[in-house]
């Protein structure tokens, strides 16, 4: 191919990419270091609002924003460096904590807090992602061909429903009364909240999760058996090895690289964990590094909104997503070099 | 149930589709209008749409479109649905117009006291009002020989004696989802006590003895709720007490018909509306208006139209065809045993909503903050210490304090 086709092809893609991912992304980046705000002016104010009979009125001092001669709120932009950061990770109080050894305090600190869940949240799903995923496909690719399109379509259904409506459904069956409560109730006899505590929340949340995503990695996976050397797997048949040291030194050995990959996605995916905390509401107890993006951005009744500590936070969460990707991306570096 | 509402919905759309049905004049200029989504608003907006070439969106999330709806030139709607919370950022944006030359117009049906007046002008015409009240089960507490409680002390000296009883488990229910509910929660309580939010520019002053008050009252509320408290809002409550399983809750008056809604409730009837229960200063309760405002990106002519099409929302006709879905600001509105909860909340002295851009922060701080206090995480005082250093970091990046 020569060059110029290359560009061709390549040329809108990369153009999306850059419009679409590298601006926003620099963008952000920039808001983080900056905040801009109205300028505020204190005047005195009568304001009446309405009793049952008659109106109740009081004059107070209240800060206004100053309007420009076309009605625009005039707006300042300054520079601030990493106060924005030193907003959201609050270092001071969170060291505090740290020498205390207080580990108690330090989770009651919102960015601490959100990500000791982030974290547990991503690393204890990832290894039962994985393996419920090798079991469905392995259960998938020994099922009778004759019933293992339906057995495909049943497994990939979790993964087909909308994130949102999977947490607020698991939410119903759960909270209060609902039915699988009521049913753990009259089984074991005992009164049971499970959104009561943070414990089974987090729990429900994982359960979920794997329960949704299980089947991405098992389609992958089932395409990967497909592959694996049949003439290996019938020489250790006849050498005896059993179902375990055939799975152990044969197939999984061959499926290593589709396993580093839906690893690396699912880091990426759940370490952006968002529609659980405000599918179960759960933010009195558990919150994630998304869901405190999104508590920044979204405006309160009179306006406000904390951008800078936003993009401040997303970025953030961008580093937790590269560090925690170094180690899958160095073992693939590897091996590429290597089958070279 | 749902055969009839289809049917309504049927007979609604039909009635809205004509400008011929109940509407004084025939509207020629194409009018929209924003607003929250509840109950009322959708009598108003219904009601304004008699009038023809008139469309209405009613949303939950109307509060994060309306302020930059409004300050396009023209403005994407010509209507606005606002609380006192909500009228700040449109007041501070300057973007709705002063009614005052349209209410001596046409306004001449309207009460004094639905004109929200601002230094002297009219800024925006209320509708109706909205208050946290009491509602209690007449017949759980009659039965064990309680009184009406007047106080925080005694709904949970009822609440201990009903559940003594085994009638309940849990008597009292409470809107405490973590969030705009919990830190409205608070706030009730914090007024009750007499308590103000800010010192001098702007900075906060909540960790005091009311506060710490205000905090233990909550605290001591939630042994007699359902344990799941920080995730119940105000349709969780209300279908509690629908379903019988509380007793006694302090939730919206717009939620008082909804208890006696022979469809979903199985209470119909025992419900009494009492006023709010008392703090040591006023009743522990906060009173909110919901009304109309005008945007001031449009023609005059435009306003003169839209100012007449929603008072034709709000008339009389529409008020006695739904007359227990809001306590409505108007001659026509005959106050019920619903309505008297947020009358004799009122008569004992509640204050109105401080709506504020400072509050707009502190209501969030607080939303964010209490549940800590709650489960046990942080005593009174660490909390509110945080809830007011948590304030303070994002009103300084908010401007509304200086650095």
């Amino acid at each position: 191919m020569n060059s110029r086709t290359f560009a061709a092809f390549v040329g809108p893609s990369v153009f999306m990419m850059l419009l679409f991912i590298a601006f926003p992304l620099v963008s952000v980046f920039k808001q983080s270091f900056y905040v801009t705000q109205p300028i505020y002016e204190t005047v005195e104010k009568e304001t009446c609002t309405p009793g049952f009979l008659t109106q109740t009125c009081v004059t107070e001092q209240v800060s206004q924003p100053k309007l420009d001669e076309h009605g625009e709120i005039i707006t300042q932009t300054q520079y601030v460096g990493l106060q924005s950061y030193r907003n959201v990770l609050e270092p001071e109080r969170a060291w505090r904590a740290i020498s205390d050894g207080s580990w108690h305090v330090l989770s009651t600190i919102n960015f601490w807090k959100a990500l000791r869940f982030t974290l547990t949240f991503t690393l204890i799903t990832l290894p039962l992602v994985v393996g419920c995923g090798l079991g469905i496909a392995i259960l998938i690719n020994n099922a009778a061909r004759a019933i293992r399109g339906p057995v495909i379509f049943v497994s990939l259904l979790p993964f087909i429903i909308t994130p949102v409506i999977g947490v607020l459904a698991i939410n119903w069956l759960f909270r209060g009364d609902g039915i699988l409560t009521a049913m753990m109730e009259w089984w074991l006899n005992r009164d049971i909240a499970l959104f009561a505590q943070a414990w089974t929340i987090e729990v429900l949340m994982m359960l979920y999760r794997v329960w949704h995503v299980a089947p991405f990695a098992a389609i992958i996976f089932y395409a990967g058996l497909q592959t694996v050397n049949q003439d290996s797997l019938e020489s250790a048949v006849i050498d005896g090895a059993t179902r375990w040291q055939r799975l152990k030194y044969i197939v999984i050995p061959h499926l290593m690289p589709l396993i580093i990959f839906v690893a690396m996605i699912h880091l990426m995916d759940s370490y952006r964990v968002f529609e659980e905390i405000v599918g179960f509401s759960s933010q009195g107890y558990v919150i994630s590094l998304q869901w405190l993006t999104f508590d920044y951005l979204t405006p309160d009744q009179a306006g406000n909104r904390s951008i800078s500590r936003a993009s401040a936070n997303s970025m953030l969460t961008m580093i937790g997503v590269v560090i925690l990707l170094i180690l899958p991306l160095r073992r693939t570096w590897r091996d590429h070099k290597g089958g070279h | 149930m749902t055969l009839k509402t289809i049917l309504m919905a049927g007979a609604m759309s039909i009635a809205t589709t004509g400008a011929w049905a109940d509407c004084a004049f025939e509207n020629e200029v194409p009018l929209k209008s924003l607003s929250a989504g509840f109950e009322a608003w959708k009598a108003v907006t219904d009601a304004m749409a008699e009038c023809g070439n008139f469309s209405a969106s009613l949303d939950q999330e109307f509060r994060e479109k309306q302020p930059e709806a409004f300050a396009a030139d023209p403005a994407l709607y010509q209507i606005g649905g606002v609380s006192n919370a909500t009228l700040v950022p449109l007041l501070n944006a300057g973007t709705i117009r002063p009614l005052d030359d349209l209410v001596e117009k046409y306004g001449q049906d309207l009460l004094p006291n639905q004109l929200i007046k601002v230094d002297g002008k009219t800024m925006a015409i209320a509708m109706m009002v909205n208050a946290q009240h009491l509602m209690y089960r007449d017949d759980v507490l009659a039965e064990l020989g309680i009184e009406e409680p007047k106080s925080y002390d005694d709904v949970l000296a009822a609440a201990a004696k009903i559940k003594e009883a085994g009638v309940m488990d849990y008597p009292i229910g409470g809107t405490f989802e973590t969030g705009w509910n919990l830190g409205q929660e608070f706030i009730n309580m914090y007024m009750g006590e007499g308590g103000s939010f800010f010192g001098d520019g702007n900075m906060p002053a909540i960790n005091n003895a009311q506060g710490v008050e205000a905090l233990e009252t909550l605290k001591a509320m939630t042994e007699y709720m359902d344990p799941e408290y920080l995730v119940s809002d105000s349709t969780y409550v209300q279908q509690q007490f629908q379903q019988g399983k509380i007793a006694m809750a302090n939730l919206w008056a717009s939620r008082a018909a909804a208890m006696n809604d022979e469809a979903e409730s199985q209470v119909v009837g025992k419900v009494t509306m009492a006023a709010a229960p008392m703090g040591s200063a006023a009743p522990a309760t906060t009173i909110w208006w919901d009304g109309i405002v005008l945007a001031s990106n449009m023609s005059d002519e435009e306003a003169d139209a839209a100012f007449r099409v929603a008072l034709e929302g709000m008339d009389g006709d529409m008020v006695s065809a739904n007359n227990d879905a809001a306590v409505w600001l108007s001659p026509a509105y005959s106050a019920g045993d619903l309505a008297a909860g947020a009358a004799a909340s009122a008569a004992g002295g509640a204050k109105a909503y401080p709506a504020s851009g400072p509050m707009g922060i502190m209501h969030t701080a607080l939303g964010n903050g209490l549940a800590d206090y709650l489960t046990g995480a942080k005593d009174a005082q660490t909390t509110l210490a945080d809830i007011e250093a948590d304030y303070i970091t994002a009103a300084k990046e908010a401007g509304l304090i200086s650095n």
